[in-house]
Formats: C-alpha cells, structure tokens, sequence
C-alpha cells in the first residue's frame, strides 16, 4: 500500500467530469456549452446526450448535476447484468450539501412552503435519484468536505468493496451553488484489464487542481 | 480478541443532550418515569398554527457570538462524553465524526444571505469550529445522509477503528429544529397534531424533536469488558426519494448485513430499538422488514413519542438509549402505541420490560431511500 486508504484490488473503469461548461468521460471531451446560466447548462447536457427521463426536470440543480455525470459515466461502461441491486452503491460528497436548494426553498416558505423543493432539501437526495433510474440498492452515504477528499473516499469505497460489502461502487463528487458548480465521478470496479488502479493519487489527477 | 473483519470495537462512553436532559442517566431515568419531551408550542415566530414538537426551553442557549445553537448543543455532548472517557482530544488516534441534516440552516431565518453567510451555514464549518475547541486533530467526517445520518456515523467510525486508521472515534449528531425544517414537514403534511403514535392503528404522523447524541468508541483493549458496536448495515430502496419501500426488503436486507457483520443470527437480538416514526408508511414498511428478517417475535420500541423525530440526530441518541438498557436490563415501553396497527405484526414493547439483553438491533429510513442497521452487543 503506498497511501493510506489505497489498496491495490480495485480499479477505476470510468470516470465522468462536468465542470465549467465542459463534459468529459474517462478524459476525453463529450460536449461543451458556453451556457453562463446553470440551468439552462444542465438542459443542454441532457438534451446533447439525447437522455429521456421526465423526472429530470422534476430535480433541483444538484440532482441534475449529479443525475446527468452519473449517465454520462454509466453509458456503454457499466454492465448492470454483471451484478445485483445490493452489490452497487454510492459514496459521495460535496462542500454545500444542498444549500442551492435550500435557498430556493426557504424563499418560498413565507407564500406556501413548497413540498417538491423541500424534497431536495438533503445532499443524499442525488443518490437516491441515481439508485432509482439504475435500481442500485446497495450501501451508500454523502460526506460534507471542504475540499475533495481523495485519500478518505478511497478509504471508504476500498473497504465497501475488499469487505464485499459492494462489488463496484460510484465515488466522488458532487457539488453546485448558484453558477459555480463540479461533479467528477469514478466508476470502482474489481477487474484491472487496461484499467487505471483505484488511488487516491489518480482520483486527484482526474479531479484537477481546480477549485470550486 | 478480533472480529472476522479486523479489531473488536467498545462503548466507552456517551452523552444524551435533549429536552429530557443533559446526561444518558439523566434522560434514560426520564424515559423509565414515561416522560415526553413533546408538548404543544406556539410561536409565531417558527409556525403560523400551534404545533407539537420536542423542543429546548428557548433560554436553553445563550448568545453567543462564536458558536451557534447547533454548534453549543454539539459542544456541550461531547465535553460530557470526553469528560467521562478520560481520552485527550487531542491524541493523533482520533478521529472526531459529526452528523446532521440541516445543521445552522436556521442563519438563513435570521442572517443576510451573503456568500459569508453561506460558508457559515456548511456543515464544515461547524466540524472545524467544534474540533478547535476540542483539539481534534485530525481532519473531521461529516456525514449527511438524511435521517439514517446518526446511525451511518456509527458505522462509519466503527470501520474506521477496526482496520485501524484510528484507535478512538468520538462520534456526535445533533438536529435543531426551526422555521425551515417545520415549515418543510408542515407542507409535506407528515406532523400529527398531538404526540405521535408509533406502530399504532391510529397513527398518522411524525413530532419534530431537537437534541444530541455522542459515543465514544475505542479498539483500545482495555475496554474489553465493555459493551461493544458489533456490525452494521446500509442499503438504498432505489423506490421513491420521499416515501418508504412498499415491501421492506431493502431495509431487511440492510439488517441482514448488520447481523452478518455482527457475526450473530436473528435469533441472537434480544430487542429492536426501531425508527417508528409514526407516519403510516415508515411504521407499515419498518414492520415488514422486521417480518422479513424473523425478527417479529422480538420486543420493539420506538421512543419518538419521547423525543420527537431528532432527524440526524436519532439514530445516535436512540442506539445510546438502547446501550443504556443493555447495561441497566430495562427495554423501554413505545409511548403513544394501544393498538396494533401494522399489516405484518410485530412485538410492540409497551411497558417497561426487565431483561437481561446480550445484543440489540438499531434501525432507520430516511429521505432519499435510504435505511441503516446496527448491532450493539455486549
């Protein structure tokens, strides 16, 4: 083990970005938009990809950032009939928890408070969408960070997956506040061909040194 | 002596900071005596309509222009809790864990909303301020995973001790409930108009509660004799972000994995200290789960009637509660339940009941679809 919480079992075999306008898979650059508007950003993406899925547009921004980076990742990679419901699952994080929304929904309470922004009042809430479009049923959790923390999420996605508590699992992150925004997922999975290694180091590397 | 999955990992101590009382003794004496922290409240200020909720006495915090409300309810936990453990904060062996839902949502009723405002807010934030305070040295976990919250920081810090990354994990929630969280629960209609009814045929609704719970865990070996957190479980519905699963199986499959984790068989959990939060939906799937566990015939509680629903904050002060039993031979009686009301029966405990318990099952669901189950032992 060269870094605390690295293991040398597991290997990243998809990884998507979305982040300033740009989305990329496994490092390579799908779509851009010079949108300014997040919204009408997050549309376009969905609307490039050809993604057909009315609940979409029942989601608050954090779901549709990390809905749509989490369909980017899966398409042509992921293959749901290697595994069942229970051995797929999530960790994610984020600096703002669901603070977009929580705004949203707090302007809202004075003329009527609004059930269906309420609803999207909890970070986790963009896992549990991710879980029912793909029927992914196994452990997850969403951590608070201040920053991206590689070295804690490679910890905790290694342990799910060397204790088989998981066979593959979707880490990373997940974060949105008014225009500025960044979602970087990692498909984890227990086959190495061709594959880069599961490390805090590489997940770094991918994630950038941009801040958010 | 090690588990299958790395070092045992003990109860040293805790920390219950509620309306029913400032220490575990303190409130667990309350809930012997059959007392409910949840009474009706009228303020304008939070609620257009009178409501019930378990709520502090509003001088129960004083001003003060370093810490929040939230953040004096979580200190004030954990300085009971480490004063009782004799541990240095400060050692490099632990690590501090923080969970809640909403946290200081409640600056966005009363500040401006600036990007200042919005740092304050974080969960982070509040982690950073109380680990200052402390000394923790190590960089905080903060989960927030809707109401499973409390029970996943368990289990979170449990593994983190097993494999060895830390020796000692002082692990803390707490919820405090405002304008925001009301209104919220309000508009969803899921609050009932008086004390809450779990598991019950009548019940028809949850009661908001505030409070916090700390736990101290260590791998240390000379807490050998104590009781220990054996296993635990997570799992998703993958059904509907703001209703339960129809069948219950998700969350049986979760409590599944905390009996497998544990090392134990149903047959091995003494009681179930389950999240009956008295909405008709939570009661009627955590029933089924329960069923499809062959956990039925265990005695079950629910203490919401006591506390409220305590959001991020339950699933830690409920497993503390149920310690407490462990160690004193007491399961709680579920206030607020007469009769039945559940497709699939379970055993309701509905008077305090003598038993010398090995081990106990913690359950919760939560926004989002998701459930969490842990095993405590002795």
């Amino acid at each position: 083990m060269s870094n605390k919480g690295d293991s040398d079992l597991n290997y990243i075999t998809a990884s998507c970005s979305i982040f300033e306008g740009k989305v990329s898979k496994s490092g390579q650059q799908l779509f851009g938009d010079t949108a300014t508007d997040v919204s009408a950003f997050l549309l376009a993406v969905y609307q490039h990809f050809g993604l057909n899925y009315p609940k979409f547009y029942k989601m608050d921004n954090l779901c549709k950032l990390g809905w749509l980076a989490s369909e980017v990742l899966l398409k042509d990679s992921f293959d749901s009939q290697k595994y069942r419901p229970e051995e797929v699952g999530l960790v994610l994080a984020n600096r703002n928890s669901s603070l977009d929304d929580d705004i949203k929904y707090f302007e809202t309470i004075q003329n009527g408070a609004s059930p269906s922004l309420f609803v999207y009042t909890l970070p986790n809430i963009v896992i549990g969408e991710i879980c029912i479009r793909n029927n992914f049923k196994g452990e997850h959790t969403f951590y608070i960070q201040d920053e991206f923390n590689a070295e804690f999420i490679a910890g905790q996605v290694n342990y799910l997956l060397d204790n088989d508590i998981l066979q593959t699992c979707i880490c990373g992150w997940v974060d949105i506040l008014g225009d500025n925004y960044k979602a970087v997922l990692f498909l984890v999975e227990k086959q190495n061909e061709g594959n880069l290694l599961f490390s805090s180091g590489n997940m770094r590397k991918i994630f950038g040194n941009t801040s958010v | 002596m090690s588990s299958m999955h790395g070092k045992d990992v003990f109860v040293v101590a805790d920390n219950l900071f509620t309306p029913l009382g400032k220490t575990t003794t303190e409130n667990f004496s309350n809930l012997k005596q059959g007392i409910s922290a949840v009474t009706e409240h009228i303020d304008g200020a939070i609620s257009p309509n009178p409501f019930f909720a378990a709520l502090f006495d509003k001088d129960a915090f004083s001003t003060d222009n370093q810490h929040t409300k939230f953040e004096q309810l979580l200190i004030a936990s954990i300085a009971d809790a480490l004063r009782q453990s004799g541990l240095n904060a400060s050692d490099e062996k632990t690590v501090f864990i923080l969970s809640s839902t909403k946290g200081n949502i409640s600056l966005l009723e009363t500040e401006k909303d600036t990007p200042g405002l919005q740092e304050r807010i974080s969960l982070s934030a509040s982690a950073k301020l109380i680990a200052e305070h402390f000394g923790f040295i190590n960089k905080p976990v903060v989960i927030s995973n809707a109401c499973v919250s409390g029970v996943v920081a368990i289990i979170t810090g449990m593994r983190l001790l097993r494999k060895g990354q830390y020796e000692n994990a002082v692990i803390t929630g707490a919820d405090i409930i405002s304008e925001f969280i009301l209104s919220g629960f309000q508009s969803f209609q899921a609050l009932t108009a008086g004390i809450c009814k779990p598991f019950d045929k009548n019940r028809d609704g949850l009661n908001l509660g505030e409070g916090a719970g700390t736990v101290i865990l260590s791998s240390n070996p000379q807490y050998s004799g104590n009781i220990k957190a054996l296993g635990g479980g997570i799992s998703n519905d993958a059904n509907h972000i703001s209703g339960p699963s129809r069948t219950g199986k998700e969350l049986s499959f979760a409590i599944g994995q905390a009996l497998k984790d544990a090392g134990i068989s149903a047959n091995d959990i003494d009681f179930i200290s389950a999240h009956g939060t008295a909405t008709p939906y939570n009661d009627e799937m955590e029933a089924n789960a329960i069923s499809l566990s062959g956990l039925e015939n265990g005695p079950l509680n629910s203490l919401k009637a006591n506390y409220g629903h305590t959001l991020g904050a339950a699933g830690l002060i409920e497993s503390i509660i149920s310690v407490q039993s462990l160690k004193e031979g007491l399961v709680l009686p579920t206030m607020g339940f007469e009769e039945k009301g559940t497709t699939k029966p379970v055993n309701i405990c509905s008077s305090l009941l003598q038993m010398e318990a090995k081990n106990f099952l913690k359950t919760a669901s939560g926004f989002g679809g998701c459930n969490a189950a842990i095993v405590f032992g002795k």
